[in-house]
């Protein structure tokens, strides 16, 4: 896979120098409607090209945060830098830009049905406006790449619940995104699958992307070294050492 | 994706799956057309008869001599010959008043002792003054009413227009009707695909992106179903109106509709499929922004 071009992130904030946060939260907090918080404080930054495994038990919010992540949810309280933008109160019409550079693998895949395999890859690459030509050969190469570039025009029903996975992987990095969000990605595979998957989150990683996987499964966190684990409990961050306020330098040098 | 307003590719329309008579849009944009058309026509017609009556009597007068007689019709008709302005006069004659007053008095009702009245139409050049001609006629002739055939008709015409603008508002209110109705099937196309919408935009796409597949596929569907309305109404237009339009060659040399309305006519199913994508587009939009 080619790699892609990047971006610069904002440096000069005056917040200890780190040189690529590519997400930062400060003190944030997100509730539904008019329930109680369910995050609260959270006081983090993400560097850039490094791997994270988000981890804790149901109900933890591990899924919200991975909202807030991928712009699915604005924050309630505090701020979200994202690339080097605050973002916590970007006007809708804007989010779209930052959306097209994050990859999102979904826990139930959130394949659209009714177009093949082939299609729903291509699909961010033809919402950025790339032309059929353009979208051929990077779709083919992903496909092939999740090895199922013999099942391109099958469509998601008929396709089992790996493949499924491997289609949604493909798709959220078919437009090379500069951070990939992944929600229990291995959930509905078996043992082997899910080894395969964080062999393709690796090979991502390698080439630049910075990874976020929420996840349950221990194998899969202590099979990937150099990962950093955020644990979150009852809505908060559990950082005793530090590292996600203020990222070590091994994690700048990636 | 492709750009401008309608235009989206292949690959793009295999988004929103769907034939065109699925979703209920066609066939309330057929009916709302056929009925729009056939009120407008009817109001246009109605329009175009107000006006040949008022041209037909926009510079008629009528003299009314309250005790006629020959003698005095010669004179009155010689009086109102000699003003200037004055272009034609032609008197009632005395049998045919005569029959016209039994209608009322009865037959033999009209005796010799009981005064016929006479009448006299007058017809008078563009830019005659006719307050002037009145006078001189009315001092000529003691007793003599001199009367402008509009005042006559007037109730009639104002009843036309009334009808006119009744057609204009029934119009405006299937105009209405028919964006209430796109509306809530915009609604309901996108509750239906409501998984998809939030899998294009997770992906990055924008509002007008998605807004765009909607509007693409709510014009379709309203252009398909105004022309088939369109259809329907000029077909009922040819059978119902056709001998409404042979009485008006015949009475009035004219016909009901001229080539403006017709062309008026045809243009109204577009307009219905242009203003149903417009409040289609407009629906999605404010739907979208809705969203977090």
């Amino acid at each position: 896979m080619a790699r892609r071009r990047t971006r610069a992130t904002s440096d000069a904030d005056g917040r200890g120098g780190l040189l690529s946060a590519i997400v930062e939260f400060d003190s944030v907090g997100l509730r539904y409607g008019t329930g109680a918080e369910v995050l609260r404080d959270l006081d983090f930054r993400l560097a850039k090209g490094a791997f994270y495994f988000l981890s804790g038990p149901s109900g933890a919010g591990k899924t919200s945060l991975l909202q807030l992540l991928y712009l699915a949810r604005r924050p309630t309280r505090g701020r979200i830098r994202l690339f080097g933008q605050d973002i916590s109160d970007a006007s809708r019409d804007v989010l779209p830009d930052y959306r097209r550079r994050i990859g999102v693998v979904f826990q139930d895949f959130r394949l659209i049905r009714h177009l093949s395999a082939f299609d729903n890859v291509a699909l961010p690459l033809r919402i950025a406006g790339k032309s059929d030509a353009e979208v051929e050969g990077p779709v083919r190469e992903m496909l092939a790449w999740v090895g199922l570039a013999d099942r391109a025009s099958a469509r998601p029903p008929t396709l089992s619940g790996g493949e499924q996975q491997r289609v949604a992987i493909a798709r959220a990095v078919v437009s090379q995104p500069e951070l990939l969000v992944a929600d229990e990605p291995t959930g509905n595979v078996d043992a082997d699958m899910a080894h395969r998957l964080l062999h393709l989150f690796t090979a991502l990683n390698r080439l630049g992307t910075t990874i976020v996987v929420a996840t349950h499964d221990v194998g899969l966190i202590t099979s990937t070294s150099g990962a950093q684990i955020m644990r979150l409990e009852k809505g908060t961050l559990a950082d005793p050492t530090g590292a996600l306020r203020n990222p070590p330098e091994t994690m700048r040098a990636r | 994706m492709k750009p401008g307003f309608l235009a989206v590719s292949e690959a793009e329309s295999r988004l929103l799956p769907g034939g065109t008579f699925r979703s209920p849009t066609p066939y309330v944009i057929a009916i709302m057309t056929f009925v729009m058309m056939i009120v407008a026509a009817a109001g246009l017609a109605l329009a175009n008869a107000a006006g040949v009556v008022a041209a037909a009597v926009e510079h008629r007068y009528v003299l009314q001599l309250p005790n006629g007689g020959d003698e005095k019709v010669e004179q009155a008709v010689r009086t109102a010959k000699s003003i200037r302005g004055v272009t034609a006069v032609e008197p009632v004659p005395q049998e045919q008043m005569r029959k016209t007053l039994e209608r009322w008095v009865g037959p033999g009702g009209l005796g010799d002792d009981l005064p016929v009245p006479a009448i006299l139409h007058l017809d008078l050049a563009p830019k005659a003054n006719a307050n002037a001609i009145g006078a001189t006629l009315q001092r000529a002739i003691p007793g003599a009413r001199f009367i402008a055939e509009q005042a006559t008709v007037r109730p009639l015409l104002g009843s036309l227009r009334a009808l006119r603008w009744l057609a204009v508002a029934l119009v405006v209110m299937m105009a209405g009707a028919t964006s209430a109705a796109v509306v809530l099937a915009s609604r309901s196309a996108l509750d239906t695909h409501r998984s998809t919408i939030e899998i294009m935009h997770g992906v990055g796409a924008t509002d007008a992106q998605v807004a765009k597949l909607f509007q693409r596929k709510i014009a379709l569907d309203a252009l398909i179903g105004a022309l088939v309305g369109a259809a329907v109404a000029a077909i009922a237009l040819l059978v119902v109106g056709g001998g409404g339009a042979a009485i008006a060659r015949d009475v009035a040399g004219t016909t009901p509709l001229h080539t403006g309305d017709l062309v008026l006519l045809a243009l109204m199913p577009l307009a219905a499929a242009v203003l149903a994508t417009l409040v289609a587009r407009a629906a999605v939009l404010s739907a979208l922004r809705k969203a977090p």
